[in-house]
C-alpha cells in the first residue's frame, strides 16, 4: 500500500441503506478531500438513484484519489470499482456478506479488497470475534477495526456522533501515504470549528485495532449465492419476467443481510395470535403443524415490526446479527431438543425461556423492543 | 455583433469546489444571473434543481425559481419568460424531456433562446436511469444547438458559453447541453469556479431588442401560420444554426482568453492523434476510458487515439472533414441508436459517414454502439474497438456495419 508506484487509491464504504448514506457520503467527500489538501485529486460517487438504496439493505459508495487527473480517469465514469484498496463496513454485521440487487448474490464483505489491503469495520467487537462472522479470506488482507457501534439515522438527517471521524482517524493509519492525519484533523477542523470532533479523528487513529487475517480464515459457513445475468437468447421478449407464485420466495433475492437485529422466537410462551404472521411486511412467518409461527430467516430483514406487535412479554426477542452463523429452521431445533433450544434461546436473547418466569406484558407496547427499531437503537449488548 | 473581451486580469481569481456535473451548473447559473429556471423533478436533472435550491436557500442566487406541474409546463414556462426578456435556465432529462416535446420543439421555431441541460437518460421503458444520448438526440433535428460535456469542469464552461451563443442576435436559438446521466451528472470533480466580474466580462446581458414582449413594444407572438409561411420560418432557423458555428467559435477564443481552457479547437477534442493511424470518435464521457485504453494500447505500439466531438448541432462538419481524412479508419462509438437505419448504425455514425461521403479518399469508418442505458465501458470493449477499427482499414465496405460491443448473446 505504501508502494510509491502507486498512482491511485480507491476506497469503498459499504453501508445500510438509507440509514447510513448520508454518514457514507460525508467519509467518501473527506477522503477526497483531505487527499486535496496535499495536492491529490479525487473523486467521490455516490450510489446514483435509489437502486439499491433501500432501508437497510446494503449499499455502496466510493472515493478514488490519484495524483492527477489523468490517473483518476480510469476511476472515473463508473458506478462501482471492482478492486478497491480499502473497503469500509460502517456497521459490523455486514461482514455477514452484503446482497443487493445490483450485485446478483450474496458478496463477501472483502470481495473487491485486492491482496494486501484493508477491510475497515466499525464495531465494539473484538477483531476476531468479527473476523469469526467474515467469509473465508481468499487472499492476506489487514482487518481494522474502529471502535465504535454502527451509526444509523433516517434519509434527511445525520446523526452527528463523529463516526466518519473516527473512520477517517483510522484510515489515514493505513494508508498515509494518501491520507494523512494531520489533512484530516485540518478539514474536520475547517468543517466543524469543533475540536471534539478532531479529538475524534485522533481517537480513530490510535483506537483502530489491526489484525492480519490470512488466506484461509474466517468462516465458511454463509451460503454462497451468485446469479448469472440473462442473455437475449434466454430472456422472455418484451421486457417480461416471471411473476412469484402464491407462497414462493424470491430465489435471486433473499434480502436477509439486510438485518442487523434478528427475531428469535420462545415458542413455549407464543399464544398462536397470529400477529406476527399477519403483520411481517416480508410475510417471513410459516404455520408449523402446532400452529407456532417460526421465522423464515433467509427472507427477513430483520425490521423487528413482529417484535413490536407481539403481545407476550419476551415472546420475539431481537438481538444482535452478528451472534448467529445460520439461517437455519429453529422451530426443528426445539421441536428435536426442546431443553438444548431454550438454552440456546436464553444464551442469545439475555432473558428467560421459563414461561413460569415471564411475566405478561399488559399492551404491546410495553412488549416493544426499543432495539428493534434500528434508527433508535444500536441494540443488543454482549 | 461580437463581444469586445479584455483579457485575464490578475484578480481573476478562480475558486475550487468539488462538485457533480449538476452541481457545476447550479454555479453557472448562479454566475450567469439568471432571471427564471424550471423545475420539475427527473433523475439526472433534479441534481441541478436541488443544487440550485441550495444555492438560493443560502442566499448566494437570486433566481426565480417556477416548480412546474411537468415538463411540459417547464418548458412553457421559461419559453415565456424567455419572450419578456428574461436570461432562463430549464433541463429534464429522458422519458420527461419527451414529455415537455411540443415546447421543446416550438421553441426554436419561435427563436428564443433558452438554455437547458437533457441529463442524458435512457428512454423507459422500463424505468432505466442510466445514459443514453437518444433523449438529446432526438431534438437534432429541431433547431437546437446541442453541444456535450465530457467533464463537469466542461458541464459549467459550455453552460456559460451556451448563453453567450444561444443569445447572440446572430443566432438567437435554444441550446441543450448533454450530460451523460451518472457519470458526468452525478459524479464529483474538482471544479475551478471563476469570478463574477470575470463572467460578467464574458456574458453580456441578455437583450431581445425589437422582439421583446413588453407593454412599451407591443407585438404577438407565435401567431397561427400556415403552408405559406413555414418554409421561410425554417430557412430562417437554417440560416441562424449555419452562423451559430461562427459565433461558436468567437465565444470560444474569447472564454479561452478569459479562463484559459477550452482546448484548441471549440468543436473537437483531440487526443493523441498527431502520428495516429486509427481513432475513434465519440461524444461524451465515453471519452475518459477510450483514453485510458489509447494511453495503453500505444505503450504496445498502436498508433491510436481519439476525436471527441463537442458540438453535435451546428455539426462542424469542415472541421470533422479535416480531422478524420488524416486515418487510416475510424470508429464511430454511439451511446445512442438508430433502429432500422442504414447499416443498422447510430446517429453519429451516420453523421460522420455522410459528412465524408464526397472526398476523394476517405477513411474507413466502422459503427460502434456501445455503453447503452449506461453500461459502463470497460477496457476489454475499447480494445475490441480499436482491433475492429484496425481490422476494417484499407477496405471501405467494411465499415458498413454497426457492431455491438459487450451485448450479451
Amino acid at each position: 500500500m505504501s508502494d510509491p508506484t502507486e498512482t491511485s487509491i480507491t476506497v469503498e464504504v459499504v453501508y445500510r441503506g438509507i440509514f447510513q448514506k448520508t454518514l457514507a457520503q460525508r467519509i467518501c467527500r473527506s477522503i477526497v478531500l483531505a487527499a486535496r489538501k496535499r495536492g491529490h485529486t479525487g473523486t467521490a460517487f455516490a450510489r446514483y438513484g435509489d437502486s439499491p438504496e433501500r432501508n437497510g439493505v446494503p449499499a455502496k459508495q466510493f472515493a478514488v484519489v490519484a495524483v492527477n487527473d489523468l490517473e483518476l480517469e480510469a476511476s472515473m465514469a463508473k458506478y462501482e470499482p471492482a478492486v478497491v484498496d480499502v473497503s469500509i463496513a460502517v456497521d459490523d454485521t455486514l461482514v455477514k456478506g452484503v446482497e443487493s440487487w445490483a450485485w446478483y448474490g450474496r458478496q463477501p464483505i472483502w470481495k473487491p479488497v485486492k491482496k494486501d489491503g484493508f477491510v475497515l469495520v466499525t464495531s465494539e467487537s473484538t477483531p476476531d470475534r468479527v473476523l469469526g462472522q467474515t467469509d473465508t479470506a481468499e487472499r492476506p488482507y489487514t482487518l481494522v477495526v474502529v471502535p465504535g457501534g454502527a451509526s444509523f439515522a433516517g434519509l434527511w438527517v445525520f446523526k452527528d456522533d463523529h463516526t466518519d471521524y473516527r473512520v477517517l482517524g483510522a484510515l489515514a493509519k493505513v494508508v498515509p501515504d494518501w491520507v494523512r492525519l494531520e489533512d484530516v484533523k485540518a478539514l474536520i477542523r475547517e468543517q466543524t470549528k469543533d475540536e471534539g470532533a478532531v479529538q475524534s479523528a485522533q481517537y480513530g487513529f490510535d483506537g483502530a485495532k489491526l489484525r492480519a487475517v490470512k488466506p484461509g480464515e474466517g468462516t465458511s459457513g454463509h451460503e454462497v449465492l451468485q446469479f448469472e445475468k440473462p442473455g437475449w437468447t434466454t430472456m422472455r421478449p418484451g421486457i417480461v419476467v416471471d411473476a412469484r407464485k402464491p407462497g414462493e420466495r424470491n430465489p435471486q433475492y433473499k434480502k436477509y443481510t439486510a438485518r442487523t437485529l434478528r427475531p428469535v422466537v420462545n415458542f413455549d410462551t407464543c399464544i398462536k395470535c397470529t400477529m406476527c404472521w399477519l403483520d411481517c411486511p416480508d410475510e417471513c412467518f410459516e404455520v408449523t403443524p402446532e400452529g407456532h409461527y417460526e421465522v423464515v430467516y433467509e427472507a427477513c430483514i430483520g425490521c423487528g415490526i413482529c417484535a413490536q406487535v407481539c403481545p407476550v412479554k419476551d415472546c420475539i426477542v431481537m438481538v444482535d446479527e452478528l451472534r448467529f452463523e445460520d439461517n437455519d429452521d429453529k422451530w426443528q431445533f426445539w421441536k428435536k431438543d426442546h431443553d438444548g433450544y431454550n438454552k440456546w434461546f436464553e444464551a442469545k436473547s439475555g432473558v428467560s425461556a421459563d414461561p413460569a418466569k415471564v411475566a405478561r406484558a399488559s399492551t404491546a407496547a410495553e412488549n416493544a423492543n426499543p432495539a428493534a427499531n434500528p434508527t433508535t437503537s444500536a441494540g443488543g449488548d454482549d | 455583433m461580437a463581444v469586445e473581451v479584455k483579457p485575464r486580469e490578475s484578480s481573476d481569481v478562480e475558486t475550487e469546489q468539488l462538485a457533480t456535473g449538476c452541481e457545476a451548473i447550479a454555479e453557472a447559473i448562479r454566475l450567469a444571473d439568471v432571471d427564471v429556471m424550471a423545475a420539475y423533478p427527473i433523475r439526472p436533472y433534479d441534481g441541478v434543481m436541488q443544487a440550485a435550491a441550495k444555492l438560493i436557500a443560502n442566499g448566494k442566487m437570486d433566481v426565480e425559481y417556477i416548480v412546474a406541474d411537468g415538463e411540459h409546463s417547464q418548458f412553457e414556462i421559461v419559453k415565456h419568460a424567455c419572450a419578456v426578456g428574461s436570461r432562463v435556465f430549464v433541463g429534464s432529462s429522458g422519458v420527461g424531456w419527451f414529455y415537455a416535446f411540443e415546447a421543446i420543439a416550438v421553441t426554436a421555431g419561435l427563436r428564443l433562446p433558452v438554455v437547458a441541460i437533457c441529463g442524458n437518460r435512457a428512454l423507459d421503458d422500463p424505468g432505466a436511469f442510466g445514459t443514453e444520448h437518444n433523449d438529446s438526440l432526438a431534438v437534432r433535428d429541431l433547431g437546437w444547438l446541442l453541444p456535450w460535456a465530457e467533464t463537469a469542469q466542461e458541464a459549467m464552461d459550455l453552460a456559460l458559453m451556451a448563453w453567450r451563443v444561444g443569445e447572440d442576435k446572430r443566432v438567437s436559438l435554444p441550446v441543450a447541453i448533454g450530460l451523460d446521466g451518472a457519470f458526468l451528472t452525478h459524479s464529483q470533480q474538482i471544479v475551478k469556479i471563476p469570478t463574477q466580474a470575470a463572467v460578467d466580462r464574458f456574458l453580456p446581458k441578455f437583450d431581445l431588442g425589437d422582439r421583446l414582449l413588453h407593454p412599451d413594444n407591443p407585438i404577438t407572438i407565435a401567431p397561427q401560420v400556415d403552408q405559406d409561411w413555414l418554409m421561410e420560418i425554417r430557412m430562417q432557423n437554417d440560416q441562424a444554426m449555419r452562423k451559430a458555428h461562427d459565433v461558436i467559435a468567437e465565444a470560444h477564443a474569447d472564454f479561452k482568453k478569459l479562463f484559459g481552457r477550452g482546448g484548441d479547437s471549440p468543436f473537437l477534442d483531440e487526443y493523441m492523434t498527431d502520428d495516429a493511424e486509427y481513432v475513434v470518435f465519440g461524444q461524451g464521457t465515453l471519452a475518459l476510458p477510450m483514453k485510458v485504453a489509447i494511453r495503453r494500447l500505444r505503450k504496445e505500439g498502436h498508433k491510436v487515439g481519439l476525436v471527441r466531438l463537442k458540438w453535435f448541432r451546428p455539426f462542424p462538419t469542415q472541421e470533422i472533414v479535416r480531422s478524420l481524412s488524416r486515418f487510416k479508419a475510424v470508429g464511430i462509438i454511439d451511446r445512442d441508436y438508430s433502429f432500422g437505419s442504414p447499416y443498422y448504425g447510430g446517429v453519429l455514425y451516420h453523421e460522420v459517414r455522410s459528412a465524408l461521403y464526397s472526398l476523394e479518399k476517405r477513411p474507413t469508418i466502422v459503427g460502434f454502439i456501445a455503453g447503452l442505458g449506461g453500461r459502463e465501458i470497460e477496457q476489454p470493449m475499447a480494445t475490441e474497438i480499436f482491433e475492429k477499427t484496425k481490422a476494417a482499414a484499407g477496405d471501405i465496405k467494411s465499415g458498413d456495419i454497426c457492431h455491438w460491443i459487450g451485448v450479451r448473446a
